[in-house]
């Protein structure tokens, strides 16, 4: 029965187990890099389609015209966001089920279930507080109320997985509170926050896990 | 040398049983499936593993059944926590010992 390993190994083991077994590790940076670059395509579809000046306070002076809803712009605005939603968990998906098949691990095991239900209830909130946002026409914060949500859901999820989410939740939630004093700035906001940090922070756990 | 050697526990002798302690130091509880995934052994050898751990008193196991399945979960014991981390204390002064 007895296995000959170095004390050492031995320690690298059972650290190997515990990291294992309570965190999900098959998380790619890729996975964070391609959600970056469909928000970045989708803010760009966004500025150009609704000629946006990058300096001019704007986006939710669009949501009303004539001290009505403009209807058509909240249905641009949806479909480019769920388009971004949908490419990005997608892309998610395909990269970090390739890597977890490399690690030989399940995709749906007890620390992605954990990792997944402790994303969900801060999310999920964020959601249905931005819809009242929508409700009661303030459409200024919903830009901030979308990155603080999704970076406290970041946060809370970060305790099952890879270190390196908890900073990018942290920033994701200072980029959300920035933003909402600089109301009208929600689009640029969005760029930076889905956009720009998805690409930095995947790369760089890219390049710290999967070389 | 020989006095270090004394204060690492045979029940963690192997790795299976090694492993399944070092899960059940993060982990309040896991069942035996999860178990099983972590570790890639098979029913019969996890089970004999799981079964030498709670002899000793290191693990308590609860059997419930979810639906109509039945479900053990295993949890490290106080005494179960206690004798790992002597263990990894030993193992550290063994290593810090070589040098």
């Amino acid at each position: 029965m007895k296995e000959t390993s170095t004390p050492l190994e031995t320690l690298h083991e059972i650290r190997n187990m515990m990291e294992k077994s309570s965190r999900f590790l098959s998380l790619s940076g890729l996975s964070g890099v391609f959600a970056g670059i469909f928000a970045l395509i989708g803010a760009v579809v966004a500025f150009v389609r609704l000629n946006f000046s990058l300096w001019e306070p704007s986006y939710y002076s669009y949501a009303y015209s004539n001290g009505r809803l403009n209807r058509e712009f909240i249905q641009f605005i949806l479909t480019d966001a769920l388009l971004v939603l949908a490419g990005a968990l997608a892309a998610g998906y395909f990269f970090t089920a390739r890597k977890a098949k490399k690690q030989g691990q399940s995709m749906w095991g007890l620390t992605a279930r954990r990792l997944l239900m402790s994303m969900l209830v801060p999310l999920v909130a964020g959601g249905l507080f931005c819809l009242a946002l929508i409700y009661h026409g303030s459409f200024g914060f919903v830009a901030p109320a979308t990155l603080i949500f999704y970076g406290l859901a970041l946060l809370n999820g970060s305790k099952y997985t890879l270190h390196d989410v908890r900073y990018l939740g942290i920033t994701e939630i200072g980029l959300g509170v920035l933003s909402s004093f600089f109301i009208g700035y929600g689009l640029l906001f969005w760029a930076l926050g889905f956009g720009i940090m998805h690409i930095l922070y995947g790369t760089l756990m890219y390049y710290k896990y999967e070389r | 040398m020989k006095e270090l050697l004394i204060h690492l526990n045979k029940a963690f002798e192997s790795k299976a049983r090694l492993g399944i302690m070092s899960a059940l130091m993060v982990n309040d509880k896991l069942d035996f499936n999860a178990l099983k995934e972590l570790l890639d052994l098979t029913d019969g050898n996890l089970a004999s593993h799981l079964k030498a751990l709670e002899e000793q008193g290191y693990l308590e196991v609860q059997k419930q059944f979810v639906g109509r399945k039945p479900n053990t979960t295993y949890g490290a014991t106080p005494e179960g926590r206690k004798a790992f981390g002597e263990h990894l204390s030993a193992l550290e002064k063994l290593i810090s010992g070589n040098r």
